[in-house]
């Protein structure tokens, strides 16, 4: 394993490449490719906190627990929510700021808040000929220029390395609180979930656990969030009984719902479907017998667990959206891709700025092929 | 501000390109009299105007996609337009250009309340987005200031904000999909109502592009419900630095307003001698805006106002009523205009990290006594987004140069301060040449490179956001191959 402890360093060895590289932070998401892996693990530190300024400057090599750290100390936080992979693919290892980054990883407060590329600030990476780019900065407003922080963001290290990302973080809310609504049909939850979010008392989290029931998560000051509570119950009362989540009970939930903890040392494969939220019940009636899911997002995202080797991208064919293959055996990668193929047109676009970024496919290039 | 040289091998098809588009375009959508070209000359940077060749208004996805099919193989440069509001030259014509105004497409295709999103044509303006969705208690949250005129497509090209995106975002944090037309005239799909479009982040590119990667005639946006109220607490401060310090404190205690308004004293001045608003006299002014029910607005403005409190401020005045709201808010909707009246002005808008605000005013008054132009700023605090007002007299010879050569000053300054030149304006032309202050030649061959898959030939809106000496070689290669 290549660790370079430098930028320079870095560049230096993807100029120098003379194969392909699998382009790693901790290792912990899956997404790699193959090749002799490159870590940009030794690129870290906090380079720059501005708890006032809502902003925070670290390299890519961060653990996402460090940075976690830091902002805990002043009652901040990433508000995004991004999942630990490790529950769900039983990985080791330490999760990097950089992969949170390059997978675009957000959690259930994607539904309100955006997800990690709208926190992305700004970058320093190296791209696939060894040059080091920045883009963006450290402001909150930027539109200096065409922003490759949002391309960076989600590419899963195919068109770079990055080397330092400057994020947006918000102040950790007072409490928290939940409420589950008694209710095993998606199509009620959808529905019951579309209210909360679609009304004006700033859900954070709506998500349905077909056991369980549809959650709708509520932040903020202490009587803020009470009285929210009570106007949502009221919202909600038509869809079901509802049963109140205290803070420690929410935190516990919400923390599973982004980790999809319930698929944890369960066989068979993972999917990840974003869709439309109303497109969600059909989907998931038309799921094949013995799978699993879960709602999140309003139901705009679908987690579907699933016997090994079955193609879930036919059964959404006709919704409009795209299914990622989160965990399956590398012949089913191979065989299904990891990643939804574009429309033609869409993907002569993506393939161009790939062949741009990286001419000599040395950057994670079986995960781009994937792609 | 320079222009590349007309090409005289385009000017010379003129009469074969109007041929064409008419072809393809109602006799009224194809605009080719000087008379009439003219109205295309310039945008809301009215310093710089030049006529276009010729100005066309399609109606559909199709059209737009014939009139740049055609434009390509003519090799004629494409200046695409929204409204003509933007501040930055963004769409400023050239000589030997089309103007693709997006204009007479600003139908609503689809609300769908039950996934929170709305479909509009690009044409539309900003506010019609919300007042398509405002009976029913929902908006669109980006409100750039001109967003009565300004359209969803220049909004996109720009990435634009407003006043309250510390809360919602900007543009890009509240678009999900849009139908693009290359310049080749190929129409992509990207996005849709579903989160996080996948693949590579080409969405995320586009927004803020400037309409040099293509020209965007649908979008799918984000629609928010309407928060049960909100109410502003206006505080003055005699020290600009003890201003900036409350802004920090405030975000740092936990409370995330929609809204963080600073006037300094010129600006207060200018505003309260044009619009009488009844603000205290003093150096600095915050207007904080907070939402929800009547009780947790109460809860938050008594939060605020503890924090304004250890900061000695010489006024501190809470919003009780939407009446009490409009008059804290009128000085500074009126802080253009009131600055307006005083002089000709150029509105910069470089941001800054929210720290270094005292340093970045401190400087910008003392380049003001050297230049013996006056300026105000406004400005949003929460964010950084600056907007100084430098005032000048267009008809007196060299004012506007001067005027430009204080700007830039400005500009370099918020860069070295860890800032960008421009938060939600766009470079356009007008700080084209300064992005090499921000930005490497290898920084910005990883941006033109982008063009460069998009638009291979350099026809859509080629001579903005990178400095010319950037990005010649391209544009000289593109005239080549016509």
């Amino acid at each position: 394993m290549m660790t370079p402890q430098s930028e320079a360093e870095l560049a230096a060895l993807i100029a120098d490449a003379r194969g392909p590289l699998a382009v790693q932070g901790g290792g912990t998401r899956g997404f790699s490719g193959t090749g002799d892996v490159l870590s940009a693990a030794g690129l870290g530190g906090v380079a720059l906190y501005e708890p006032g300024a809502l902003t925070l400057v670290a390299g890519a090599g961060t653990p996402v627990a460090e940075i976690e750290a830091a902002l805990a100390a002043e009652n901040q936080r990433l508000a995004f929510e991004p999942m630990d992979h490790r529950t769900l693919l039983g990985t080791t290892g330490t999760p990097t700021i950089g992969g949170v980054m390059a997978a675009n990883v957000s959690g259930p407060r994607r539904i309100a808040v955006g997800a990690a590329r709208d926190f992305a600030l700004g970058v320093r990476f190296v791209d696939g000929s060894g040059r080091i780019v920045k883009n963006g900065g450290r402001v909150m407003k930027n539109v200096t220029g065409y922003d490759l922080v949002k391309l960076m963001c989600g590419s899963f290290g195919t068109l770079g390395v990055l080397t330092e990302v400057a994020m947006k973080v918000l102040p950790r809310p007072e409490i928290e609180a939940s409420l589950v609504i008694d209710t095993r049909d998606a199509g009620q939850a959808v529905a019951a979930l579309a209210r909360g979010l679609g009304s004006p008392f700033e859900v954070t989290g709506a998500a349905f656990l077909p056991d369980r029931g549809a959650v709708v998560r509520i932040e903020g000051f202490d009587g803020s969030v009470a009285y929210r509570l009570g106007a949502l119950e009221a919202a909600l009362a038509g869809f079901g009984d509802i049963e109140r989540l205290e803070a420690e009970a929410s935190r516990t939930l919400w923390r599973g719902v982004r980790d999809v903890a319930r698929f944890a040392e369960r066989d068979g494969d993972v999917w990840r479907i974003s869709v439309k939220p109303s497109d969600a019940p059909a989907i998931v009636t038309a799921l094949p017998e013995e799978s699993d899911y879960m709602l999140d997002w309003g139901g705009g995202l679908i987690w579907v667990l699933c016997a090994k080797g079955t193609d879930l991208r036919a059964r959404i064919a006709p919704c409009a959206g795209h299914a990622t293959l989160i965990r399956a055996d590398a012949p089913t990668r191979a065989r299904l891709g990891v990643f939804q193929p574009e429309a033609p047109a869409l993907a002569a676009l993506t393939n161009g700025v790939r062949a741009r970024f990286d001419p000599r496919g040395v950057l994670n290039a079986t995960s781009a092929q994937a792609a | 501000m320079e222009m590349p040289v007309p090409n005289p091998a385009v000017l010379a098809r003129k009469a074969q390109l109007v041929k064409r588009l008419s072809k393809v375009l109602p006799a009224d959508a194809v605009i080719s009299e000087i008379t009439e070209t003219r109205a295309y000359e310039c945008d809301a940077l009215t310093a710089y105007k030049c006529a276009p060749m010729v100005a066309v208004l399609p109606s559909t996805t199709q059209e737009v996609s014939d009139v740049l099919r055609i434009c390509f193989e003519e090799g004629v440069p494409v200046v695409p337009r929204g409204s003509g509001t933007s501040l930055a030259g963004g769409a400023l014509p050239t000589a030997d250009c089309v103007i693709l105004g997006v204009a007479r497409m600003n139908e609503v295709i689809e609300t769908d309340y039950a996934n929170r999103i709305i479909r509009v044509q690009s044409g539309r303006t900003n506010l019609s987005v919300t007042g398509a969705v405002e009976e029913d208690g929902f908006f669109y949250a980006p409100d750039p200031s001109s967003q009565l005129a300004c359209a969803i497509a220049g909004n996109i090209a720009m990435n634009s904000g407003g006043a309250h995106c510390l809360k919602y975002g900007v543009t890009t944090n509240n678009l999900m999909g849009v139908t693009l037309v290359q310049m080749d005239g190929t129409v992509v799909e990207i996005g849709g109502g579903y989160l996080d479009a996948g693949g590579l982040d080409l969405l995320g590119v586009i927004c803020g592009s400037e309409g040099q990667l293509g020209v965007v005639t649908e979008a799918t946006l984000r629609i928010l419900h309407k928060p049960e109220g909100a109410r502003p607490v206006l505080m003055g401060f005699d020290d600009n630095e003890v201003a900036g310090e409350c802004v920090s404190d405030i975000i740092k205690a936990g409370v995330l307003p929609v809204a963080i308004e600073f006037m300094d004293r010129p600006c207060i001045e200018a505003t309260e001698a044009f619009a009488g608003a009844g603000y205290p006299d003093c150096e600095a002014l915050l207007i904080v805006e907070v939402e929800g029910s009547d009780a947790e607005i109460d809860d938050q403005l008594a939060r605020i106002m503890e924090i304004a409190r250890r900061h000695n401020p010489v006024e501190l005045r809470e919003s009780k009523s939407a009446e009490e709201s409009a008059r804290i808010w009128l000085g500074r909707k009126s802080a253009f205009g009131a600055m307006g009246q005083i002089n000709d002005y150029m509105c910069l808008d470089g941001t800054i990290p929210v720290s270094a605000l005292p340093f970045v005013l401190r400087r910008i008054g003392e380049m003001s006594e050297k230049y013996g132009l006056r300026v105000g700023n406004v400005f949003h605090a929460g964010d950084g987004n600056m907007h100084p007002l430098i005032l000048f007299d267009a008809n007196k010879p060299g004012d506007l140069e001067l005027c430009e050569a204080f700007g830039a000053e400005v500009l370099k300054l918020c860069v070295e301060a860890g800032g960008c030149l421009t938060g939600e304006h766009g470079v356009g032309i007008e700080k084209r040449d300064l992005m090499h202050v921000q930005y490497t030649m290898d920084d910005l061959e990883a941006q033109m490179a982008v063009k460069d898959v998009f638009d291979p030939h350099w026809l859509l809106n080629p001579a903005k956001v990178f400095p010319l000496d950037a990005s010649e070689a391209r544009r000289v290669v593109a005239i080549a191959a016509q």
